[in-house]
């Protein structure tokens, strides 16, 4: 089955003031399937909020495709687009009624008042609003505006919907719930969206598929457990989530593992499978692949943390180098100060090539 | 007491402002008033009796020996109040489309617009309405132009007519209509626009069920700043607007001036400050509904 929505070589520059030019989206390729819900997760200026005015049409692309459902909008202007969004800033109309705001889509679109008036009150039951219709936006607490954003974006159900950070505005224990919402919302709906973050947590809570960007490009599109263990280079590994990545020379072989070495000395294991000694290459380890036991790197704690129910540790490697994130269940006795080794499975050891 | 001193404090502050006002607006306005139910003297001035024929000769209970009801005034302030009009909607309609072009400027040029527009200000108003006389009149540049261009075969008439008296009214206002416009184009939340556009409203749609609401008060502001002097406006239909062009702000003057009649001035200066005031109500009353909805 064709993807929902198919973006070929979308390329968009923009005239930086000092005459430059600057590549917001430089060849983007990105398919999108009928009720999924795919991130765009990247560093500020990556172009995830370019890609997102791509698609609901407010920039034009210099060059590329964009087609939903087979259809091509590329030259379409925004409210001929089946695609709606959901605004940081909410951006809802201060001059009228939450119902009425809601109700915009359908208003426009000239369905009569009645039939509006009955789906307004669904919809604004489907976010939790019902019997706020009549209130101003500006009557409204920072969730609840959220809310009107997003009833108002659904109520007409486009096939995608576009999230450019809905929850930045958030605080913490709102935005958890926010997160378990939409995902519920966007399961009940059956449509697909496709939601910018800056936050790699909810990234990988949320999504279905993570796209990662950097500097208008594509590094990489996987699912969250795709990207958080197999990251395909370097910027990835760094960016999602906390990493541990060591640049070893492979030293010697031992049956079925191999001994590689940093510059310092550190020790890691990594699987076989055809290394020769003196290859290069960078190993990627998350503090939770640790563990605590008799031999392994030696080092010493410097920083220790309760997160939750999980320990945090900073650990020094007796060779040198970098300190090492590690993330244990249970950290009885341990403390700044502690020295200890730390100890590794080396199948959980994800290997770039390009060291 | 800290309360006390401060009452002290704010009504020692306010005392100078509230003399100025006292004695430089509100006082001339009360004599104004009283003046307007006094009996006009033989050679100007006034004579302290009782004496309601000032405003019977405009609405028409005049007594018909010394004062004879005149319909002509009752039209003049009609005309008045259309010139006034006119002039508010052909500024209105000059200056919103600008006002989005001058917002959407780079900073630097924003700020040369803006200068560009209170340029005239600079200059005294009886010149630059002196050099639409030459521009207008029947060898003037505007009908030079076009005979030289072929579009007419003679100089057209538009000197001493009520349309030079608009045409000036108009340039002289659109400052004053461009400014609060622009104050309330530059706010408009752009995000709002958007958000209109994609939820599938086309460019119309979205002018008038998001735009305009949103600008209201800068229209009403503006509206209202260029409704009020145009009314009793007298300047520009003296310069440019001939005995078909005269307003209600030239009668005022004439009985000031030459009729030396002050309490007929100053009863058609109570009309248009009545008339004034209830424009001004009601666009008041309607931006604090469209302001309470925000
Ligand atoms: N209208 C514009 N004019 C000029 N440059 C622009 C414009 N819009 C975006 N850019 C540039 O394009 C690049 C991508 O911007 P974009 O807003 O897409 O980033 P982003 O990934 O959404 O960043 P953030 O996470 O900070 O929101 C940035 O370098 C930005 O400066
Ligand atoms: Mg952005």
């Amino acid at each position: 089955m064709a993807p929902l929505l198919e973006i070929r070589a979308a390329r968009r520059d923009f005239a930086t003031p000092e005459g430059g030019k600057i590549c917001a989206l430089d060849g983007v390729d990105l398919d999108v399937g009928a009720n999924e819900f795919v991130t765009l997760l990247g560093p500020s200026g990556c172009g995830k909020t370019t890609l997102l005015r791509a698609i609901s049409g407010f920039e034009m692309l210099d060059s590329g495709t964009i087609q939903l459902g087979g259809a091509d909008l590329t030259a379409l202007p925004p409210f001929r687009r089946p695609v709606n969004t959901v605004f940081q800033s909410y951006a809802l109309f201060g001059h009228i009624t939450v119902a009425r705001n809601v109700g915009y889509a359908l208003e426009v679109a000239g369905v009569a008042k009645a039939q509006r008036d009955v789906e307004v009150a669904e919809t604004l039951e489907k976010v939790g609003l019902a019997g706020m219709g009549t209130r101003r936006p500006s009557q409204l607490s920072g969730g609840q505006r959220q809310r009107v954003a997003l009833a108002r974006a659904i109520i007409a159900k486009p096939k995608l919907l576009l999230l450019d950070e809905p929850l930045s505005a958030l605080d913490r224990n709102l935005r958890q719930q926010m997160q378990i919402e939409l995902k519920n919302l966007q399961h009940r709906l059956g449509i697909a969206f496709i939601f910018v973050t800056h936050d790699q947590e909810e990234a990988l809570t949320m999504s279905d598929r993570i796209v990662v960007m950097r500097a208008g490009a594509i590094e990489q599109i996987g699912t969250p457990r795709d990207i958080y263990r197999h990251p395909r280079n370097r910027f990835v590994a760094e960016f999602i989530g906390e990493t541990n990545l060591f640049a070893v020379t492979v030293d010697r072989l031992e049956g079925d593992t191999a001994l590689a070495r940093t510059a310092e000395g550190v020790e890691v294991l990594l699987p076989a499978d055809g290394r020769k000694a003196g290859e290069r290459l960078t190993a990627i380890l998350r503090p939770a692949d640790f563990t605590i036991a008799a031999q392994g790197i030696p080092g010493t704690v410097t920083r220790a943390v309760y997160l939750g129910s999980d320990l945090h540790l900073s650990v020094a490697p007796e060779a040198g180098g970098p300190d090492i994130s590690v993330a244990i269940r249970d950290g009885l006795g341990v403390g700044e100060g502690t020295r200890l080794h730390l100890a590794h499975d080396p199948a959980r050891v994800h290997v770039l090539e390009d060291a | 007491m800290a309360l006390r001193r401060q009452s002290v404090i704010l009504g020692a502050l306010l005392a100078p402002v509230t003399l100025f006002l006292g004695v430089f607006f509100v006082l001339p306005l009360l004599i104004i008033a009283v003046f307007s139910f006094l009996t006009p003297g033989l050679y100007g001035g006034v004579e302290w009796a009782f004496y309601h024929w000032n405003y019977g000769r405009i609405f028409g209970w005049a007594d018909g020996i010394m004062e004879v009801y005149e319909p002509i005034y009752l039209r003049i302030l009609l005309r008045s109040l259309i010139f006034a009009a006119l002039t508010v909607i052909v500024t209105l309609i000059l200056c919103y489309p600008v006002a989005f072009w001058v917002s959407g400027l780079p900073d630097r040029w924003r700020l040369v617009f803006l200068f560009l527009i209170t340029l005239p200000f600079f200059s005294s108003l009886i010149v630059r309405l002196y050099a639409w006389l030459l521009i207008l009149k029947p060898t003037g540049l505007f009908n030079t132009v076009l005979m030289n261009l072929g579009l007419i075969g003679q100089p057209l008439e538009i000197l001493y007519t009520p349309t030079a008296v608009v045409l000036g009214m108009v340039y002289v206002m659109i400052p004053f209509m461009f400014l609060p416009l622009y104050a309330s184009v530059d706010n408009l939340d752009r995000a709002q626009v958007e958000a209109s556009l994609d939820l599938g409203a086309n460019r119309i749609q979205t002018l008038v069920k998001v735009i305009l609401p949103q600008t209201l008060p800068g229209i009403l502001g503006g509206a209202v700043i260029v409704f009020i002097p145009s009314v009793g406006n007298f300047i520009v239909p003296d310069v440019l607007g001939g005995a078909k062009g005269l307003m209600v702000g030239n009668l005022v003057e004439q009985q000031f001036l030459s009729s030396r009649n002050w309490p007929f001035g100053s009863a058609l200066s109570m009309i248009i400050m009545a008339v004034v005031l209830t424009v001004l109500l009601i666009a008041v009353a309607r931006a604090r509904k469209v302001g309470g909805h925000a």
